[in-house]
């Protein structure tokens, strides 16, 4: 029976976030973040060759909030994205299945890439503060 | 929070649904409208709010949803025992799936509280306040809780679902031993109730084409069976950037199966058979 005027129904509309399907959108959405921040390192490229005027705007703007917010969310989405793979390749080597493993292992990624991105701009911060 | 069985409800999440426009991508037909509310009767003791998805092909009205007040005091401890009370005394159009009431038939498998389920074995006292129901994700509706499941049958016929020899049969049955049985278990077990697949988003925006959980997982319990002498065949036959390669691991169909099967295990090892066999 094939009805075509039969209403659809709802989907994502209604279906319930859970762990296993909120990580596997971010996986997603962490990669396209991570291609378009590849663009950024193009431009910061670009605008040091065309010199120190253009590379002095790109510069006030990284270190703006608005600036500063996007390079922590690409941090984040690099070690988010990194941390998913790995439990990604666990899968398709067959491991980690058991629903309590999936759970564990999911915040567990939460966890570590958070933490990731914490250190390394704390690492950077100190750096600066230090190295200047 | 660390779920351990696909059975414990999930008592805290940030979110009751994704952030999304109720209507994106919803076409006009399929728009659902609220419908009424039919008050629990004068007396009643513990009342219970049930807010119940209606769709009725002989009106051409639009899906609604309607709130039905059940008086828990005289229901049985079941969302089913709960629809059937509804049916019997307050709503005789309300249409739904059931028949074994004991989580072995698959029939009255939808969509409680955001996630899929059978309606027999989840208890109410595990429902929110407010309990919503669903028919099953992304499947044309014939009548209320009752979601058209042709094209899912369809899918699990297309992996051939039976036992495949070139030998000539044997003169009695053909044995097993203990160890070659033991790899169906997890897999023979599938009542077939579509829980996994309606509710995998892959088999949402591809399922025209994806074969999703249930008949994957089908297809791996004729691939673990020692006396099946088709796996070349039927390998090749998965072997698809869409049948097969559509599943990214989501792995909503492990949370979701109310058997406490692994789909998504049993995709991953037809997978790993594959690179195998090419390897």
């Amino acid at each position: 029976m094939k009805d075509d005027n039969a209403p659809l129904s709802p989907a994502l509309q209604i279906y319930r976030p859970q762990l296993t399907s909120v990580l596997s959108f971010m996986h997603r959405l962490t990669g396209i973040a991570l291609s378009l921040g590849s663009l950024l390192l193009i431009t910061w490229l670009v605008a040091g060759s065309m010199g120190s005027s253009a590379y002095d705007m790109l510069l006030s703007f990284l270190r703006s909030w608005t600036g500063l917010l996007l390079l922590f969310g690409w941090t984040f989405a690099l070690f988010y994205h990194l941390c998913n793979g790995i439990r990604h390749l666990c899968w398709d080597a067959g491991y980690g299945f058991e629903l309590k493993t999936i759970y564990a292992s999911g915040w567990m990624v939460v966890a570590a890439s958070l933490s990731l991105s914490m250190a390394t701009w704390l690492i950077g911060i100190y750096a600066m503060a230090g190295g200047a | 929070m660390l779920i351990r069985s696909p059975d414990q409800v999930s008592r805290s999440t940030l979110l009751k649904r994704f952030p999304v426009p109720k209507n994106a991508g919803v076409d006009a037909a399929s728009r659902i409208e609220q419908g009424k509310v039919w008050p629990a009767p004068p007396g009643a003791k513990n009342v219970k709010r049930f807010e119940i998805y209606r769709y009725d092909p002989d009106t051409g009205e639009n899906p609604r949803i309607d709130t039905y007040e059940v008086d828990l005091a005289s229901c049985g401890p079941m969302v089913l025992d709960a629809l059937i009370k509804i049916k019997n005394e307050i709503d005789p159009t309300l249409t739904f799936r059931r028949s074994c009431r004991d989580g072995i038939c698959g029939s009255c498998s939808m969509n409680i509280d955001g996630t899929n389920w059978l309606a027999c074995t989840r208890f109410i006292a595990d429902t929110a306040k407010r309990a919503t129901i669903y028919p099953l994700n992304h499947l044309r509706v014939i009548k209320d809780l009752v979601p058209d499941l042709t094209h899912l049958y369809a899918q699990y016929a297309s992996i051939e679902p039976w036992l495949k020899t070139a030998t000539p049969a044997p003169e009695r049955e053909q044995l097993q031993s203990p160890e070659d049985r033991k790899q169906l278990d997890g897999y023979y077990e599938c009542i077939l109730c579509f829980n996994c697949t309606s509710g995998c988003p892959s088999h949402w925006w591809n399922g025209d084409r994806f074969l999703g959980p249930a008949a994957l997982l089908q297809a791996w319990r004729w691939l673990a069976d020692s006396r099946d002498e088709a796996k070349g065949q039927r390998l090749d036959d998965l072997e698809d950037p869409f049948r097969l390669y559509r599943c990214h691991t989501i792995l909503n169909c492990t949370r979701t199966c109310p058997k406490g099967l692994n789909p998504g295990k049993a995709i991953a090892e037809i997978k790993k058979m594959i690179v195998q066999q090419k390897g």
